[in-house]
């Protein structure tokens, strides 16, 4: 049977060319020859090859020159030199230029069974490791980022230009935006993704522990230490530590990530050894750092460390077009874990969420349609499936402007009346002028 | 249909064994083979550097000698074999081709420092013989140690599988080389 893999021998010589030619054909490999350098090249563009075994002395181009312009038509070809005992040091060279290995010549027969049994062992590890590479990358994605509005468009924009880089990064957003989501998409989406990402909600850890949290402890470092612990900062060598709720770091523990953001390195809590960990910081936080600043409590030094590049999260409010995209997704997300059939939302209910404030955001919604899967009985969620302060959300919320609820209103009706002026103008009382005006005032779009 | 296997002892090389490669290989490839003898002009081909004998070259001299399209020719020789770029080969085979040649040379026990032992070269030969044979109808090395076509590049590997087509490599023979029906 034959084995499906293909082999190309290039040789000066006809009895060489010939004798492997039947060897391996013997062997079940589809085999070509060329006579030299060129004719190899020419059929190396109609490739590709698993196999490419070279005779190092050649008249015109040497063996290693072709190897060299091989690797620039196939990088994964598995390419065996064939030398003789005189030219090893150039074989060598060959090797550090990526050949797989060389053979003297006349070889012994198991050898070269051997040579080119283990090339294709190797070139299938790497085919199998690189599918396996792209399975765990598929398979440690992060929930996806739902948002067809301008501002998210513009957030996953920001996520793809700086995961290609190791610059630090801070999330900016209010609480339950998705600030965690953003900094594992960055890393999932980095060089780094095949290490850990290591998360530290710097605003949950009490101060004392905080410390012994980033920077681990050796064996007796204080009062109950019984072991060595590896702090996250460590554990994040090679991807990436993300620092959630940065703003609320004690102003002592502020100097010593300094130090460690500027030279990587640190020592354990009673420790002496030096460790070194190359990590890519990504930093969030729902507080004006530029205000903590002011107020004495964040160091200058490290907000400017810190912040090379910044990633604003807009509130759920600002973004009410999302909302029921956000609403399908968590629906999904829910009836597939709670094992229930996927249920819709009413119009009625649609309408609700979308004119909700959202103060918890993101998060907020995700427990709403959680509950509402949980406890509704209805194939669709129906408003008394959702929390109180939902379920009233037709009133506005307290402290609201004339002018925000003016907008808000303005927004609800036209979603209402699906873009239509003339009809969303009858809705509310006014002519078209006066709806044109009020759209251009607030920035509102047109469906 | 039945394709007619000549064993071609080149250069009066007769041993007393003959017979039983003959019926052993006739066995198992269910094709009539006969012993026939062949001169050649060995020493024309013998590579004083290598102090041994080109396969390539002695097969096609043997190839020479053979025109009858429904026939198979193989060339058993003592002498030791090489191909060019190798240190030596048990035999050597066109693939799908009308020739084969084998050389008992490294079969023998004695040329590792052994005793002789005449019932392991005649089944190392038998397994050679058919091996080769097994290339000239089509067959690849197959990956089953036990089977005939299993490729051997130490002796002890021939030792180790048996002279039989494994299942997989009798059923392609027989698609593409049916056998004539055995007679009691």
């Amino acid at each position: 049977m034959k084995n499906g893999k293909k082999i190309l021998i290039v040789d000066d010589e006809l009895s060489v060319r010939n004798s492997l030619r039947e060897w391996f054909l013997e062997d079940g490999f589809a085999v070509e020859t060329a006579e030299d350098g060129n004719a190899a090249l020419q059929r190396m563009h109609s490739g590709p090859y698993d196999i490419v075994i070279i005779d190092l002395k050649m008249p015109g181009m040497d063996g290693i020159t072709l190897e060299r312009r091989i690797r620039e038509i196939d990088k994964d070809a598995a390419i065996i030199i064939l030398t003789a005992f005189a030219s090893v040091e150039t074989a060598v060279e060959a090797l550090k230029l990526g050949a797989f290995d060389y053979v003297t010549k006349p070889v012994d027969p198991d050898e070269l069974s051997n040579t080119v049994r283990n090339a294709l062992k190797q070139r299938h590890l790497e085919a199998e490791n690189t599918r396996l590479k792209a399975k765990v990358s598929e398979l440690t994605l992060p929930s996806p980022i739902i948002g067809d509005s301008s501002r998210m468009r513009r957030v996953l924009e920001m996520i793809s230009t700086v995961a290609g880089t190791d610059a630090n990064v801070v999330i900016r957003g209010e609480s339950g935006t998705g600030k965690e989501l953003i900094a594992r998409a960055i890393h999932s989406q980095s060089e780094r993704r095949f290490f850990p990402i290591v998360a530290v909600n710097c605003g949950s850890i009490p101060e004392t522990l905080l410390e012994s949290e980033l920077f681990g402890h050796e064996k007796g470092a204080f009062t109950g230490a019984q072991y060595r612990r590896k702090g996250k900062i460590e554990l994040a060598h090679g991807g990436t530590l993300f620092l959630d709720e940065i703003g609320d770091i004690p102003t002592k523990m502020q100097v010593d990530l300094l130090r460690v953001l500027e030279t990587r390195r640190f020592h354990r809590l009673g420790g002496n050894q030096e460790i070194t960990s190359d990590f890519r910081l990504v930093c969030a936080t729902n507080r004006d750092l530029e205000a903590l600043i002011e107020e004495g409590t964040f160091r200058e030094d490290l907000y400017y460390r810190i912040n090379v590049f910044v990633i604003d999260l807009p509130p759920l409010r600002d973004r009410p077009d999302d909302i029921p995209a956000l609403t399908r997704h968590f629906i999904e997300k829910y009836a597939h874990a709670m094992g229930k059939p996927v249920k819709d939302v009413s119009a009625e209910v649609e309408a609700l969420l979308v004119s909700y404030s959202w103060p918890g955001n993101v998060r907020e919604l995700e427990n709403a349609v959680e509950r509402a899967m949980v406890i509704g009985r209805e194939p669709s969620i129906q408003p008394e499936d959702l929390p109180l302060p939902l379920a009233r959300s037709e009133a506005e919320p307290e402290g609201s402007s004339l002018a925000a609820i003016e907008r808000r209103h303005i927004e609800r009706v036209l979603r209402a009346e699906k873009g239509n002026i003339t009809r969303a103008a009858a809705a509310l009382g006014i002519d078209r002028g006066t709806l044109y005006n009020k759209l251009r005032r607030y920035d509102i779009e047109r469906l | 249909m039945a394709t007619r296997i000549n064993l071609g002892f080149l250069n009066g090389y007769a041993p007393s064994w003959a017979e039983r490669i003959v019926q052993g290989s006739a066995l198992v490839l269910g094709h009539p083979v006969d012993a026939v003898d062949l001169e050649m002009d060995l020493p024309r081909y013998y590579s004083a550097d290598r102090g041994q004998y080109n396969a390539t070259l002695i097969l096609a001299g043997l190839l020479r000698h053979h025109s009858d399209p429904d026939s198979k020719i193989v060339g058993i020789t003592r002498v030791d074999l090489f191909i060019p770029v190798l240190t030596f080969v048990f035999g050597q085979a066109q693939l799908d081709g009308p020739g084969a040649l084998v050389s008992t040379h490294r079969l023998r026990s004695e040329y590792y420092g052994l005793p002789r032992d005449r019932e392991r070269l005649v089944e190392r030969t038998i397994k050679e013989v058919v091996h080769e044979v097994g290339h000239s109808f089509g067959l690849v090395h197959c990956p089953d140690y036990n089977c005939v076509m299993h490729a051997a590049t130490y002796v002890e590997d021939v030792d180790l599988k048996s002279s039989r087509f494994c299942p997989s490599c009798e059923a392609q023979l027989q698609v593409d080389v049916p056998r004539p029906p055995q007679t009691a």
